[in-house]
């Protein structure tokens, strides 16, 4: 209880004093994790979109292999995208390894399954109740994954939320291919390994309501914006011309 | 005349059940057809496979392609949009360009009475009113086969006349009107020639005053006596 108690006042006293070195881990793990999100969820919302609605030979096969990789070890990963950045890798002319990047990277790949596998089963649910319709309207296959994207832009809030979780909270990955370098590649993941490492338990613990501080913040913004769309959407006059971008749209 | 339709022997099987057995059909320009039969005798099975989202396990179907034509479901899905742009959407998808889609979706919109709702969210529209944007998405596209899966089944007794109105109105100006209903009432004031199904075949196909009024096989005779509804 003491350690616990010690640790909420450490946490306390290093978010009140503005501490700069700490203020760069927690924004070297939100940037780090924001790029891979961005990477994995510009991939994933059109690969899952487009496996919810389309029907091929051995797509059980692809599904039963994306559900699997949910539970990829992230250590795993780290292990995969070290061999590939390593200067004997395919990728080493990089030069990425212990990099920003090379965390961005493995994180990307880390979360890809999980944005791809969640999408997928939403449209699919989506297209199932609602896919006949725009068949009916003269919606191909590709056309009906976007506008079911589109239509549960909110719902796919969630995976977002998921996603970025499942990002943030790795340290397998980013341990192994950035390396923990002090002011480079330390986040707050691999800072918490360190401290626990070296004994010191009310930084490390501080350090993790830290970063469940950040989380929870992040979520709480995301519902916000959320309800604030949705009740924008639904009580009131919407965007005219939300739907499909006019340049985009005008190709007759 | 050439048929709007022409279906021969069709059956449908989903799995081991068969929705649709032997259906044969010939559908003319300027019908007002009504497909009536208890829940699951098929009549959304042979409403979606003249409109082309089911394709017939055995037999064939020869639509004339020249012909355009749209269907309305019965709880039409709308996107979380405005009004003006899940009418537009659709002219959109058949190649009209989207300023020119969204200039004729309010003409549309002003066709079924909701020129007061164009920018309203579609989602945020009650159920009536739902239907009434499905039929101006649908007459937007200028079919002239318009297919209904009970499109008043789920509506209030005010917002029913007011899809029933407008569906004779669409009839009246010479659209081709194939529906399926519960309401027998509605289908007396609606339908030329009503269709009953059972188990998926078609076991009567009359005049709508021989229907009412004629000799029928057992089963239909039960429907309308409403044992079988």
């Amino acid at each position: 209880m003491n350690t616990f108690s010690s640790s909420v006042s450490t946490a306390f006293s290093l978010i009140t004093s503005f501490d700069p070195l700490l203020g760069s881990i927690v924004l070297r793990s939100l940037a780090v994790s924001a790029c891979a999100c961005l990477i994995a969820c510009s991939a994933g919302l059109l690969l899952g979109a487009w496996l919810g609605v389309a029907r091929f030979r051995g797509r059980g096969v692809v599904l039963t292999l994306l559900n699997t990789m949910l539970a990829l070890p992230s250590v795993v990963v780290g292990l995969v995208v070290y061999l590939l950045l390593s200067r004997s890798g395919p990728l080493g002319f990089l030069g990425w390894l212990f990099s920003f990047k090379a965390m961005v990277l493995a994180q990307a790949v880390l979360v890809l399954p999980v944005v791809t596998a969640l999408v997928r089963q939403t449209i699919e649910d989506a297209d199932r109740l609602h896919g006949e319709q725009f068949q009916s309207l003269g919606a191909g296959k590709g056309m009906r994954s976007l506008l079911l994207l589109w239509d549960e832009r909110y719902a796919l809030l969630t995976v977002l939320i998921a996603a970025f979780g499942r990002a943030i909270s790795e340290v397998g990955a980013v341990m192994v291919v950035g390396g923990n370098i002090d002011g480079f590649t330390r986040v707050m993941t691999t800072a918490i390994a360190l401290e626990t490492s070296k004994g010191d338990l009310p930084l490390a613990l501080a350090l993790g309501l830290l970063l469940l501080a950040v989380v929870l913040l992040l979520n709480v913004l995301i519902a916000l914006v959320r309800r604030w769309r949705e009740r924008l959407d639904d009580g009131l006059p919407s965007t005219a011309g939300l739907l499909v971008p006019e340049t985009m749209a005008d190709k007759a | 005349m050439s048929a709007l339709f022409e279906m021969t022997a069709v059956d449908v099987h989903f799995g081991q059940v068969r929705a649709l057995s032997a259906c044969a059909l010939r559908i003319q320009a300027g019908e007002r057809v009504a497909l009536v039969g208890s829940n699951g005798s098929g009549k959304s099975t042979l409403l979606r496979t003249l409109h082309g989202l089911v394709q017939p396990t055995r037999g064939t179907v020869a639509p004339d392609t020249s012909a355009r034509q749209a269907m309305l479901f019965q709880r039409p899905y709308m996107l979380r949009a405005s009004a003006q742009n899940n009418v537009a959407l659709g002219l959109w998808l058949k190649g009209v360009a989207w300023k020119a889609a969204r200039a004729q979706a309010l003409q549309a919109l002003a066709r079924v009475g909701l020129a007061g709702v164009t920018n309203r969210n579609a989602k945020a529209l009650s159920g009536g009113q739902q239907q009434r944007l499905a039929l101006a998405r649908a007459w937007a596209l200028q079919p002239q086969v318009l297919l209904l899966d009970e499109p008043t089944a789920s509506l209030d007794p005010a917002a029913k006349r007011e899809v029933e109105t407008l569906m004779a109105e669409f009839a009246d100006a010479g659209m081709t009107l194939i529906f399926s209903s519960h309401n027998l009432g509605q289908v007396k004031r609606l339908a030329s020639r009503v269709i009953y199904i059972e188990h998926g075949r078609l076991l009567a196909d009359l005049p709508v005053h021989d229907f009412f009024n004629g000799p029928l096989p057992l089963e239909a005779e039960m429907f309308v006596k409403g044992e079988l509804a």
